[in-house]
């Protein structure tokens, strides 16, 4: 199983911890991984203003990229969740099919391709809240949603709860959109804002120590809103967690 | 007419939540007690996906089938004694509205909510040929007393406190502004309404379902305003939308189910009445109006919004709107349904409305009909992106950043600038000033001193070192 190592551009400069954490993480389980050196973005930010004239030549980008490999996979919700829904300002040509379909996010990657059962290196005293971003749950289905009836599922709380020490705080509304969005944190600032701070107080009502989650660009986004208000909460990718680190 | 220039919803959002710290929180807190509601509701009931998918497949079968069913609706009212109108559009609508009224030479209508009559903007053109509109729903009146349209399909007032509500009834019905209780405003507005309900020469309802089998139409409330409104003046207009057609009435059952429980949490609205035909010595008028809907139909990526019901669910649960009241919207629909709905009466005028949604899909999975609000807010993105609707600034910054994305090389360079000379800007990430607002709310990222690119080089060049 060849599998090309997907870093979104902002793990790439201001996370990269994420990274690495995922890299080493996927090397644990014998999976053979390669970073392709030319990867910029996968074209979200601007497929998501809706400007498809300005998103293709990423995409394309992005697909010249992966297009050798089994599997992509990355540890970002709603980059993968573009590339897998909407990577469509190209012609949809056998290799963006090919890519598009063997996509993944990191903890989809572990628990419906690689089936794991134990991360027995990994050890995190600390009460955690997790952040399953919207891209993550309603975009790729990681976890049920609150909406939808039926058996509740979640695939990331699976994965960390088989971190020992780890412990889980509830949250009022866990599921609710932190407000970053994308542009969406800088165009509707105000709204995005109040979204954030609310959510950050989920975690403090609930006593959490680490906000852990799938998708660090809404951590960037939360962590921004906690460090102005002086609220003392840490932020880390799910990988870290499940690596034992880098922290 | 209209003012057609484009709503700046953002800008009116945070007025919303910068006028104090009680109406946003509160207005948030309600409307999510509202989902939570829901939640509830439909987890009592086993099939509730099931109910989901059927609904939506009857909508999407009914709406193909359009013409048939009105076809038959016209026939079957008709047959009952209704004398059925169609209308092209808003104009036509209240034009056959004005007609009916003078006709009988009727001065003052008691009405119910009806978001068809709102898009159409019956009221204000009725007013100015001097026929007196009372709305009967309290929400309604209480919008109607303070000359605001509704903030909500369904809970029109949601906006206000009880403090606003006392200090308006004060103002025009002369109640005591310092008794907030909802029992006594309620009453108080119960008897101002009473008379007028006595006095008006017809009452005006719209309809949730249509019922094409039986040409009897269905009205859900919760007040039973809009039955006294058809029972006791003596002539009853009744304005339906195209879309809210059903073929049978068997069909009926599934959406009664979803509907109270999507928008309230409750099991049935208080009062489900169904019309089949004009009472004895009445008169009943139905106005089919399209105002846009055929062209909507037209539309491959929007048409299904045509299935909506109007529960609000969609609305209760968007963290947007929950926290923008939906006045900023500045149009008839607000929240997640009025995004997608809007901009097919100007697209212009509302551009910015795709804009504000973090896409996070919630709207999506709780609609009772399953119309893929969300991605629809995407599709509409796309619309006003390719027709330059975009502000110019923000067109040419996705421009450069499209520039640098295409090039690795013009990649690296911006983020070796970003985590140098520039190191605790955000502009890399944001990729220009124009989208600089992140610090009012928010302390800016740290560029790690080491990409991951940087870190992958070094870590393969010592693996290979290592012969591995």
């Amino acid at each position: 199983m060849k599998v090309g190592l997907f870093i979104p551009c902002y793990i790439d400069a201001i996370y990269p911890e994420a990274g690495i954490a995922t890299l080493e993480l996927l090397e644990r389980f014998g999976v053979e991984i390669v970073y392709p050196l030319n990867q910029t973005c996968c074209g979200q930010p601007m497929a998501n203003e809706g400007d498809q004239q300005h998103s293709a030549a990423a995409e394309q980008l992005f697909v010249n990229n992966f297009r050798e490999f089994d599997y992509i996979v990355g540890p970002a919700g709603s980059c993968v969740k573009h590339v897998k829904y909407h990577l469509d300002a190209i012609p949809q040509d056998p290799d963006v099919l090919h890519v598009r379909e063997r996509t993944y996010e990191l903890v989809e990657f572990l628990h419906d391709i690689l089936k794991v059962e134990a991360f027995p290196w990994a050890y995190f005293r600390y009460k955690v809240g997790l952040h399953n971003s919207c891209s993550s749950i309603r975009g790729l289905g990681i976890a049920r949603s609150s909406e939808i009836m039926g058996t509740p599922f979640n695939k990331s709380a699976k994965l960390l709860q088989m971190v020992e020490g780890l412990e889980l705080v509830p949250m009022d509304r866990p599921d609710e959109c932190c407000g970053f969005g994308g542009t969406f944190c800088v165009t509707d600032e105000a709204v995005s804002a109040s979204m954030g701070i609310d959510k950050v107080h989920d975690y403090l009502r609930h006593d959490a120590e680490f906000v852990v989650s799938p998708d660090m660009s809404c951590l960037m986004h939360q962590q921004g809103i906690a460090r102005k208000a002086g609220i003392h909460l840490k932020f880390l990718h799910i990988a870290q967690v499940l690596n034992g680190g880098p922290f | 007419m209209e003012d057609d220039k484009k709503v700046d919803v953002a800008a009116q959002a945070a007025a919303f939540l910068a006028q104090d710290e009680v109406h946003e929180p509160m207005h948030d807190k309600n409307l999510w007690a509202a989902r939570m509601k829901r939640d509830a509701a439909a987890r009592e009931v086993p099939e509730w996906e099931t109910l989901r998918q059927l609904a939506s497949q009857i909508k999407e079968h009914t709406l193909t089938h359009l013409l048939q069913y009105l076809t038959e609706f016209e026939k079957n009212a008709t047959s009952r004694g209704a004398k059925v109108y169609w209308a092209r559009d808003a104009a036509e609508h209240n034009q056959h509205v004005w007609d009916i009224l003078r006709e009988k030479n009727i001065s003052s209508v008691i009405k119910s909510k009806s978001m068809l009559q709102e898009e159409c903007g019956m009221t204000a053109f009725l007013e100015n040929r001097g026929i007196t509109v009372t709305e009967s729903d309290l929400g309604e009146r209480i919008q109607q007393l303070d000359d605001q349209p509704p903030s909500h399909i369904v809970m029109p007032a949601i906006h206000k406190t009880r403090e606003d509500v006392a200090q308006l009834f004060a103002r025009n019905i002369g109640t005591d502004p310092a008794n907030t209780d909802p029992h006594y405003l309620t009453e108080a507005m119960r008897n101002d309404a009473r008379k007028r309900f006595l006095e008006a020469g017809a009452g005006m309802t719209g309809a949730n379902f249509a019922i094409a089998e039986t040409g009897s139409f269905v009205v859900c409330t919760n007040e039973g305003n809009a039955d006294i409104g058809a029972s006791v003046p003596p002539v009853h207009i009744a304005s339906i939308g195209i879309e809210k057609l059903l073929p049978k009435v068997k069909d009926l059952g599934i959406f009664i189910r979803l509907l109270s429980r999507s928008a309230l949490g409750t099991l049935a609205t208080q009062y489900t009445s169904h019309f089949s035909g004009p009472r004895k010595g009445g008169e009943l008028h139905i106005i089919l109006t399209d105002n846009g809907r055929s062209k909507r139909l037209g539309m491959p990526e929007f048409w299904t919004s045509l299935k909506c019901i109007r529960c609000g669910a969609c609305m209760n649960t968007c963290p947007v709107y929950r926290r923008s009241g939906g006045l900023a919207y500045g149009a008839t629909y607000s929240g997640p349904i009025g995004i997608i709905l809007d901009p097919t009466f100007d697209e212009s005028k509302y551009s910015e409305l795709p804009y504000h949604s973090s896409l996070c899909g919630s709207c999506t999975e709780v609609c009772p009909v399953k119309i893929n609000i969300s991605d629809q807010i995407l599709q509409w993105r796309k619309v006003m992106a390719a027709k330059k609707y975009l502000p110019a600034a923000r067109r040419l910054a996705f421009g450069t950043a499209g520039k640098i994305f295409e090039h690795p090389q013009l990649f690296r360079s911006a983020e070796t600038m970003a985590s140098g000379a520039l190191k605790f800007t955000p502009n890399f990430l944001l990729y220009n000033r124009v989208l600089n607002p992140w610090g009012r709310h928010r302390e800016l990222p740290h560029f790690a001193g080491q990409t991951f690119r940087e870190w992958y080089l070094q870590y393969k060049a010592k693996n290979n070192e290592h012969g591995t």
